[in-house]
């Protein structure tokens, strides 16, 4: 059960990349049975394949697991770019298949609001506090 | 009749618990000596009979006694003794009990150290035996590891082999050792809202310092182990059980840094309080959140509801009760202390603001989704893109802010000079983003951004030191702590960004490239473990045409719970790894290898550990103090 849970997507963890979401990652084209010989279109794919959630998992993209159903998906992932879909119209046609579950960055709509927003209405609502008891100390010790 | 033995240790401890809360909250008041005698001797009596339990578990753990249903499900003869030792806290029940064995230990410190006067302590103390008869209580109705099973099966079910290995047989402890650590922190604050006593920050500061190096060591062992243990190179998954352990750590940094506030110029007192309040809380939420079943499926959960519902009545309850005594409480406090806009306080502020946010982040990522299932049955996936859109942003806005709080003075500093001392920061910053896009292929933006943040903090750790050059050890702990987050900053970016990575079907005398190495595949060996059984490749890691290093990653299969592991091998130089797994056999002597070089992934860890030293620094120096000059000691230069 760990193991799954451990194996979810990793990446992406960007501690160093404020709001870079969709950024390539210089990873080698692993020769895996279907894969592009064309490097840029090969990137597309780890990419596009990282942020899509393998279903039957727990918490792993379609790019790590070792799942069928992953395996599956990564083949219809390539073949639509095979056929020239950009991401977005297979990111699409996934979600029209398999609901928002698929995607590992939830998309912004009213069902998202709170999650999206929480962490920065937080931050201005922490700062807003700040700024209060920072005039107030200041007031009582007298500076100008 | 063990197993007897433990239940009826507990039963007894839960005894004097109950005791310890009573005796211990009548202590609060001036005349009850006595009381507060009660709940000293109860605190250390709970202490002994939970050891004894704990003893005993481990006593049947060693042996084997499989009439113990928990024994028989988590352990197996065949297992190594330190298996079978660490196998006590690898299931939920032992869990649960160490759970408590960490409270109670916490619980005889309090008592043995007594720091913050009689009244503090006693409340503390009844506090600490309010949680402990509770804990107690959750084990004995719905997590008792001393229960029989009849008949004894003749052999155990095994433990699960990920778990048997040494990183994860330290974790626990260690990661307990922090998140529970925490209760002592929250004890002391609520005990200062029951007392109204000022000190309360002060008394309860090697707690938190304790409690916060064990978390970041806890953590750190963690990541480690799933790096090398999951064969993906991985060390951060963004992961509901890994996120439960970064959320107590994000509020109790912030509460460090609030403490010290509070303790030398009495600024943000009812601030700090709430951050003890809440630091803990987390760790319970954490608790449910691993404990319940909930994280799996919101049904699970709702299927075998009894664990989960304990633990959830008892959040309420402890959490509520805080924040209760909180809001009654609070508002008596002495508050509004005097700076100016420009120093430490206002740089202490800006800290907690933005900890705070990035614990939002984490909080919202891991429970929002559990929400909305519950709520409309909707499924969304978290994953690491939205942390990258939320918490790193926030977190990295801290980072540039971090080198002026310690240059700053109490109550008036001046920005100015600070920023006029940072000037060689600033260039050690530059220097580090133009080597970053000089060296390193492809080019990154981020990555530069991050480097000249890591120099930006390394060499505002380097001023900071010199300006204290020749101060007691426990002055530089800041600035220690502050390089370590630098080291593990630099660690986590060039892994990110510059891991090389390939994936070979090779056969007996096969080369593979990954990065700049060249790997020859030479066979696979079948090896006999104790209780496993391995198929070994040897991979050499060549120099021209020379070997200049034999790999060996396994994988083993453990008969005893059928499972299949990946023992990754990993040859490191300190600056980068190189990373091996064995995968699966294709075709006759034909394996596929996964090949990972990682720049700088021994600095995630390595920053973990200065981070933790930095802590260590200044919690001997708290103690030391205590021992050599209780009463009119000179304020340590923190």
């Amino acid at each position: 059960m760990r193991r799954s849970l451990k194996r979810a997507a990793f990446l992406f963890l960007l501690l160093a990349a404020p709001a870079l979401g969709g950024l390539s990652l210089p990873v080698r084209a692993a020769p895996v049975p279907d894969s592009f010989s064309d490097p840029a279109m090969e990137a597309r794919a780890r990419h596009l394949q990282r942020q899509l959630r393998c279903l039957v998992c727990q918490g792993e993209s379609i790019d790590e697991s070792g799942a069928d159903l992953a395996a599956d998906l990564r083949h219809l992932v390539r073949q639509q770019m095979a056929d020239g879909k950009s991401d977005q119209q297979i990111e699409d046609y996934l979600v029209a298949r398999y609901g928002n579950f698929i995607l590992m960055k939830p998309p912004v709509e009213p069902d998202t609001y709170v999650l999206w927003l929480a962490p920065f209405l937080v931050l201005i609502g922490a700062g807003a506090v700040a700024i209060l008891v920072i005039s107030r100390a200041r007031k009582s010790a007298g500076e100008l | 009749m063990i197993g007897e033995l433990g239940q009826l240790a507990l039963c007894f401890a839960l005894a004097l618990s109950l005791v310890m809360a009573g005796a211990g909250l009548a202590g609060a008041r001036t005349e009850a000596a006595l009381a507060r005698n009660i709940a000293h001797g109860a605190t250390m009596g709970m202490l002994v009979f939970v050891i004894l339990a704990f003893g005993t578990l481990t006593y049947a753990f060693v042996t084997s006694d499989f009439s113990i249903a928990d024994v028989a499900n988590n352990s197996h003869t065949l297992k190594p003794l330190v298996y079978k030792i660490t196998g006590v806290w690898a299931n939920h029940e032992g869990s649960m009990l160490l759970w408590v064995l960490v409270l109670s230990l916490y619980a005889g410190a309090v008592a043995m150290l007594g720091r913050g006067g009689e009244r503090l302590t006693s409340a503390a103390l009844g506090i600490q035996g309010l949680l402990a008869s509770a804990f107690i209580l959750f084990i004995l109705f719905t997590s008792n590891p001393f229960l029989r099973i009849d008949p004894a099966p003749f052999e155990g079910a095994g433990l699960n082999p990920l778990l048997q290995d040494p990183g994860l047989a330290m974790h626990p402890p260690m990661l307990y050792a922090g998140y529970v650590g925490l209760s002592a922190s929250f004890s002391y604050a609520a005990a200062a809202l029951i007392v109204g006593e000022e000190g309360w920050a002060r008394a309860a500061r090697p707690f938190m310092l304790l409690a916060w190096i064990a978390l970041t060591c806890g953590i750190a062992l963690g990541s480690w182990w799933a790096y090398y243990e999951l064969g993906w190179g991985g060390f951060w998954f963004w992961d509901p059980v890994e996120n439960a352990s970064l959320m107590p750590w994000l509020v109790a940094t912030a509460l460090l840094h609030s403490a010290l506030a509070t303790e030398k110029s009495g600024a943000f007192r009812t601030w700090t309080l709430l951050l003890a309040i809440g630091g803990f809380s987390l760790s319970l939420i954490g608790t449910f959140l691993v404990r319940s079943g909930v994280l799996s499926s919101v049904h699970a959960f709702a299927s075998d509801p009894t664990r989960g519902f304990f633990i959830m009545v008892l959040i309420v309850c402890a959490i509520g009760g805080a924040l209760g005594l909180f809001a009654w409480r609070a508002p008596h406090l002495q508050g509004g202390a005097s700076f100016n806009t420009a120093s430490r306080e206002t740089a202490l502020l800006l800290n907690n603001v933005f900890l705070v946010a990035s614990c939002a982040s984490v909080f919202v990522g891991t429970l929002y989704p559990l929400a909305l299932d519950a709520l409309n049955g909707t499924k969304i996936s978290v994953g690491p893109p939205y942390y990258a859109a939320t918490f790193a942003p926030i977190f990295f806005a801290l980072l540039l802010l971090v080198p002026f709080g310690p240059l700053l003075g109490w109550r008036r500093g001046d920005v100015k000079a600070a920023m006029r001392t940072l000037y060689p920061a600033l260039g050690l910053a530059a220097v580090a983003a133009l080597a970053v896009l000089a060296i390193a292929s492809p080019r990154f933006l981020t990555g530069a951004l991050a480097f000249a943040v890591a120099g930006w903090l390394l060499g505002a750790s380097a001023i900071d030191m010199a300006k204290r050059k020749g101060a007691r050890a426990s002055a530089f702990a800041a600035a220690l702590a502050h390089a370590g987050l630098a080291v593990t900053l630099m660690g986590v970016t060039a892994t990110t960004l510059w891991r090389s990575e390939a994936l070979d079907l090779v056969g007996p005398g096969d080369t593979m490239t990954v990065g700049p190495y060249t790997l020859r595949f030479d066979g696979v060996t079948q090896e006999q473990g104790p209780n496993y059984q391995a198929m070994r490749a040897h991979i050499a890691l060549m120099d021209g045409a020379r070997v200049s290093a034999m790999l060996t990653p396994e994988k083993r299969l453990y008969p005893a719970e059928g499972q299949e592991t990946a023992d990754t091998a990993i040859h490191t130089t300190g600056f980068r790894d190189l990373y091996l797994a064995l995968g699966d056999e294709r075709s006759a002597g034909h394996w596929t290898v996964r090949a990972y070089v990682s720049p700088l992934a021994p600095f995630i860890w390595l920053g973990a550990l200065v981070m933790a030293l930095g802590g260590a620094l200044s919690l001997w120096g708290r103690l030391r103090l205590r021992v050599s000059a209780p009463a009119a000691a000179p304020q340590p230069a923190e």
